[in-house]
């Protein structure tokens, strides 16, 4: 009991003093859904100055002798915000940041783990993916964010995933596992052995609209596969902090499915890919949000995907 | 160091297409506003001192949505309107995007067997910007039509969602023929090539290195050994190139397309189309 005590205070006192050093950077919210679990729920919303980027869901889980990070969000401030929030909890070092996939707003607080003892976990397939992206990622969120998005850039994964491994964090042990073209061809999947979390990433959206950057196809057959996943607690990469027991799953499965089913009909029916994107367009799909911004989007990567289908 | 110059001169032009777009952005387009400095450099190079007719009504229009979905893939059309009877058909079509930096996509040639000038394709774009087509029809006259797209990012887009499976599937061709909607009309053909069209733009930030352009530069398609389509396209064609076309079909015969690339990759595909142009 003493020691824990003790590591919290350290944890505190470190946390005040890392806050007071990045211009008090104020601990991002979060909540422990499963004992030493705990996730920061990012707004359902796109990158905008008003969010300055925090739009996806952050985790870490706290073993006995470390600490484990998943997704570090949009900017270097957000991840050093995650990291004064995992000090707040403890006062372990974190072993490992895991990415579970390239996009910005789950890997552009990577900087902030930097030159501790952190290593840096992904899908085999991350760093090529994000090293083609990470120049126009990196303009298009200093544009939207200005002077919030200051020190960010990519910091590439090197403890690559080419199907699964195991992380030791003291007395907990953490699962990765690298999945097929789905979301994107670079998706990681985490499960918590202790408490039965499974983590994500973006191949389970809840609340915000899917978004396809990889596969339809591809991301239906994982979902076969997570659906027989039994799991106490379940993180998906935006929306709420634990959708296990929801209907989460089969809602995105129902919608990427939709969208297969209504581009495939069309391509057999001879319509072009502009009359598939404009009946999409302006359509709010429904219990769904940010409709506007992505279906139209979804719609054109479905059909260049589906029309080479025989 | 030169690709970098060379993408800062082009970003140069877009401030400055992007000034002389804001007045007439809402606008119709006129002789005036059509006029912005981007096309003003790159017309004496294409078409020198030739008029260009920008009262294309009745011989080509222009299909682009106004804002892209996915700047990396905009679907455009453009359609020839002559129906012939003047005696006149369009043989050739070009496609620009002003603020692109290379600002011809292609040039599309036609003849009497093509049913009609009429082709659909998908483009990047990179920055908001006008779109035109200039048609010249079979007595040398020049026509003009351009459209205001608002899109971003797709010349520096990498090229590919799932990087190892298009270098798989690189070459392979799909042809798909439709069968005239009236008795008596031209059928229609969509070509599709699985290859990257590495734009050279999208820079690899691991080695700071920025990839060789490689893209699909020729399209030549015949039907029953008379040509139907030819084009010269450059990598503002979106990956996994698409054209939709005409053809006609008086009799059964083989469609046949041959394709190159900047690595004198040479790909071909046939189809063979039935006498009602089924395939
Ligand atoms: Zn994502």
């Amino acid at each position: 009991m003493l020691p824990e005590l003790v590591r919290r205070w350290a944890g505190l006192w470190l946390a005040l003093a890392v806050a007071s050093a990045w211009g008090a950077k104020a601990p991002l919210a979060v909540d422990e859904i499963a004992p030493g679990v705990f996730v920061h729920r990012g707004e359902v919303a796109e990158m905008a100055a008003d969010n300055g980027g925090d739009i996806a869901n952050l985790s870490f889980v706290v073993g006995e002798r470390c600490v484990a990070v998943i997704d570090t969000g949009s900017t270097a401030a957000i991840g050093q915000a995650l990291l004064a929030a995992v000090r707040l909890k403890t006062g372990l070092p974190v072993c490992y940041v895991i990415n579970t996939h390239m996009h910005f707003d789950h890997v552009f607080g990577n900087a902030a783990f930097e030159g501790g003892e952190a290593r840096f976990v992904g899908n085999q397939r991350l760093p090529a993916s994000l090293s083609a992206r990470a120049d126009g990622f990196v303009q298009r969120v200093t544009e939207t964010l200005g002077d919030a998005a200051a020190g960010t850039r990519a910091v590439y994964p090197t403890v690559l995933v080419d199907r699964d491994s195991t992380l030791d964090l003291g007395g907990r042990r953490l699962k990765v596992e690298a999945w097929p073209t789905a979301h994107t061809d670079n998706d990681l999947t985490v499960y918590d052995e202790k408490t039965g979390t499974l983590w994500t990433g973006d191949l389970l959206f809840d609340a915000h609209l899917p978004v396809i950057d990889g596969s339809v196809v591809g991301w239906l057959k994982v979902l076969d596969q997570l659906e027989q996943r039994p799991v106490r607690h379940l993180v998906p990469g935006h929306g709420r902090a634990d959708v296990a027991g929801t209907d989460a799953l089969a809602r995105e499965r129902a919608y990427l499915a939709d969208v297969a089913a209504t581009v495939r009909k069309a391509i057999r029916g001879g319509q072009g890919l502009r009359a598939v994107i404009d009946a999409g367009e302006g359509k709010a799909m429904a219990g769904w949000q940010l409709s506007e911004a992505f279906h139209p989007r979804n719609l054109s990567a479905a059909y260049t995907e589906l029309e080479w289908e025989d | 160091m030169k690709r970098r110059q060379f993408i800062a001169a082009g970003l140069g032009l877009a401030v400055g297409g992007r000034l002389a777009l804001a007045a007439v952005k809402d606008g119709p387009g006129t002789a005036q506003s059509l006029e912005v400095e981007v096309w003003k450099g790159l017309r004496p190079g294409l078409f020198g001192e030739r008029d260009i007719n920008i009262d294309a009504d009745g011989i080509i229009s222009l299909e682009t949505p106004y804002r892209a979905a996915d700047a990396a893939a905009v679907p455009i059309a453009i359609r020839g309107l002559l129906d012939g009877r003047d005696g006149r058909y369009i043989k050739r079509m070009w496609l620009l995007i002003d603020q692109n930096p290379t600002p011809v996509v292609g040039v599309f040639q036609f003849y009497p067997e093509s049913g009609g000038a009429d082709v659909e394709t998908r483009v990047r774009v990179n920055d908001y910007t006008f779109v035109r087509a200039i048609a010249e029809t079979s007595d040398d006259k020049l026509y003009m039509t351009a459209n205001f797209v608002k899109a971003s990012g797709g010349c520096s887009a990498p090229a590919s969602k799932d990087a190892a499976a298009a270098l798989q599937s690189l070459g392979k061709m799909k042809l798909r023929i439709d069968p005239p909607a009236t008795p008596g009309g031209a059928a229609r053909a969509q070509l599709l090539i699985r290859h990257p069209n590495v734009t050279g733009l999208a820079m690899d930030q691991m080695t700071r290195t920025y990839p060789q352009p490689y893209y699909v530069r020729k399209i030549e398609v015949s039907y029953r050994d008379k040509p139907v389509m030819n084009a010269e396209v450059t990598f503002a064609i979106a990956e996994n190139p698409s054209f939709r076309f005409n053809f006609r079909h008086e009799g059964a015969g083989v469609l046949v397309a041959t394709v190159e690339d900047t690595e004198n990759g040479h790909f071909e595909a046939r189809a063979q189309v039935d006498a009602n142009g089924a395939s």
